[in-house]
């Protein structure tokens, strides 16, 4: 009953991480941390980073959202707990450019793991505030440590 | 709203679906189904003509210039600002084109703290000490220019609650509205719950105060007769690109004493007498609310839009709109863990909640199949923040819907339901 570009978007691995939510608690304890709004629909995110040197040890957030702000922040966790900060900023650079690019980039499963059931999401325009809203938060947390 | 009325024959909505060309394009491969009417309308063949035409034949600038086609599209607006006029019960000297209601609202909080720097017009000026009240579920355009026209004032803006059901606080009406109270300002239909105002109590409250009350008519004008005399409100704001007409226009009725005591908002071209290198005589209104080159033939387009709902009848409109409404509200009611926001009568619009889904992925999973819905908070967040949400579904029919799309949204939500529940 649904296209193939709907179920591409809710895939079931989205469905799960949105529930699943891992590194989702209280982010009350890691800084540096930011708070995004998404403006067109209220959803909200509070990310913060735990740093070890140049290490970012473990992403916790809480937030309100859709499905794919949800699985996205979730699926953000899995990916950067244990990278560097130079690493991280790499993969929002790159996550950025798959998201803003209508479906003409993907991203590599090599660097991105599970994250690439979200290359779904750039075919919906509308639909790529809602993916990248942890990433801009994880983006801000990280230009706050390195200032 | 009249029940009674005759609704819409089905062969008269197919009449009717048939004068709005949009209805024809497909949307991911289904037919369209546009239940968002309330954040703007589609519009009649005709409508769209009549801008066209206008451009194509008798297009110039108003008030100004002496030429044939300047002469002929003046007139030519005046009349249409005639007919809009006449469609709201008001004459043409108390309406104001404005942009949109946006525009409109912000004219009159403008022109209000302007008053307090004119000698000649400071009848209306606000002072510390005033209250504005507005209410706790009007849309952001008519409660934003109020916080800002109180902060640039020192006026203290409060508000009427709602209760949990979304409905005004009348028990509280005369707590809040009292002798400070210079100004009322309240939307006679929510555009989130789609229920009405007790427009005649709030009215008659402010009366007894001596407030001034500026109506946010939105989404009343489309949906429900509406005549600013029988409804006793000094200001009434609309869109007209929610009325059938195009965007870009709308208009801002001024009881004719009141707009006659307001000094302008924007100034320019066209809104003066005489103009030294020190200062200028404004024209009355509504010229003088009317700075700069006017959106001619979008006013034009608007008055077609207005024949078009009156050769219909408002209240046969407003007789289909509540069926639907009723149809929709009961309908997502019937559907497990829905939640219909707003209860009493509505015009033809519902929102809700899917308790645990949030409504872009529902938005997402409708919009699937073609049908077109609102997602978010609506411009309206204190009132969802007051219920518990931070953004809901909305669906909002039009002239041109029917019984069968309404079905179809309800079975859409259904399925919706379980496609997200059954992956938890």
């Amino acid at each position: 009953m649904t296209s193939a570009e709907f179920a591409s978007l809710y895939q079931e691995l989205i469905l799960e991480q949105a529930a699943l939510g891992h590194g989702r608690g209280d982010p009350a304890d890691f800084h540096p941390q930011s708070h995004q709004v998404n403006p067109t629909c209220g959803d909200e995110i509070t990310l913060g980073i735990r740093l070890a040197g140049d290490r970012v040890e473990e992403v916790r957030w809480d937030g309100r959202g859709c499905t794919i702000s949800l699985a996205s922040a979730s699926l953000l966790a899995g990916i950067i707990d244990g990278s560097t900060t130079l690493e991280a900023l790499g993969l929002i650079e790159d996550f950025r450019a798959v998201m803003r690019s209508r479906g003409q980039l993907e991203l590599d499963e090599a660097r991105f793991g599970d994250a690439v059931a979200l290359n779904g999401v750039p075919r919906y325009v509308a639909r790529v505030k809602c993916a990248m809203l942890a990433w801009v938060a994880l983006e801000h947390s990280l230009v706050q440590a390195s200032s | 709203m009249t029940t009674a009325t005759a609704s819409l024959s089905s062969a008269e909505l197919a009449g009717i679906r048939a004068d709005f060309p949009i209805l024809a394009v497909r949307v991911n491969g289904r037919p369209l189904v546009y239940l968002d009417s309330a954040a703007t309308a589609q519009k009649p063949l005709r409508v769209l003509d009549a801008e066209r035409e206008f451009l194509e034949h008798r297009n110039a600038a108003v008030h100004r210039g002496a030429h044939s086609l300047a002469a002929e599209a003046t007139e030519e607006f005046e009349e249409a600002r005639g007919v809009v006029a006449a469609f709201i019960g008001a004459t043409s000297d108390e309406l104001v084109w404005t942009s949109n209601a946006t525009e409109a609202i912000n004219l009159v909080a403008y022109a209000l703290s302007n008053a307090a720097f004119s000698a000649r017009y400071g009848r209306l000026a606000l002072h510390p000490g005033d209250d504005i009240v507005v209410t706790e579920r009007e849309h952001h355009a008519n409660l934003i220019p109020w916080h800002q026209l109180a902060q640039r004032t020192g006026v203290t803006l409060r508000y009427l609650p709602v209760d949990d059901d979304g409905t005004l606080r009348l028990d509280l009406l005369d707590e809040v509205v009292t002798e400070r109270t210079r100004i009322l300002a309240f939307a006679h239909v929510s555009n989130v719950t789609g229920t009405l105002a007790p427009v005649a109590e709030l009215v008659a409250r402010a009366r007894k105060v001596g407030a001034l009350v500026v109506l946010d008519a939105c989404q009343a004008v489309p949906q429900l007769p509406f005549d600013v005399q029988a409804l006793d409100v000094d200001f009434a704001v609309f869109s007209g690109h929610k009325l059938y007409g195009p965007t870009g226009i709308g208009a801002l009725y001024g009881r004719r004493e009141l707009l006659a005591a307001l000094p302008p908002f924007l100034t320019g071209g066209s809104m003066i007498t005489t103009v030294t290198m020190d200062d200028a005589e404004f024209l009355p209104p509504p010229q003088r609310f009317e700075a700069g080159t006017q959106r001619v033939s979008q006013a034009i387009a608007l008055a077609e839009a207005v024949r078009y709902v009156q050769g219909i009848g408002m209240e046969r409109i407003a007789a289909h709109g509540q069926a639907l409404g009723a149809r929709l509200a009961a309908g997502l009611a019937a559907i497990d863990n829905v939640r219909v926001i707003g209860v009493g009568e509505r015009i033809g619009l519902a929102s809700f909640d899917l308790v645990g889904i949030h409504a872009h992925d529902v938005g997402q999973f409708l919009d699937d199949r073609g049908i077109a819905v609102r997602v978010g908070h609506h411009c309206a967040q204190p009132l969802h923040r007051r219920l518990g949400l931070t953004a809901s579904v909305r669906a909002s029919v039009a002239v041109h819907t029917t019984d069968d799309e309404v079905d179809q949204l309800l079975g859409a939500v259904a399925d919706a339901a379980d496609f997200f529940r059954g992956a938890r």
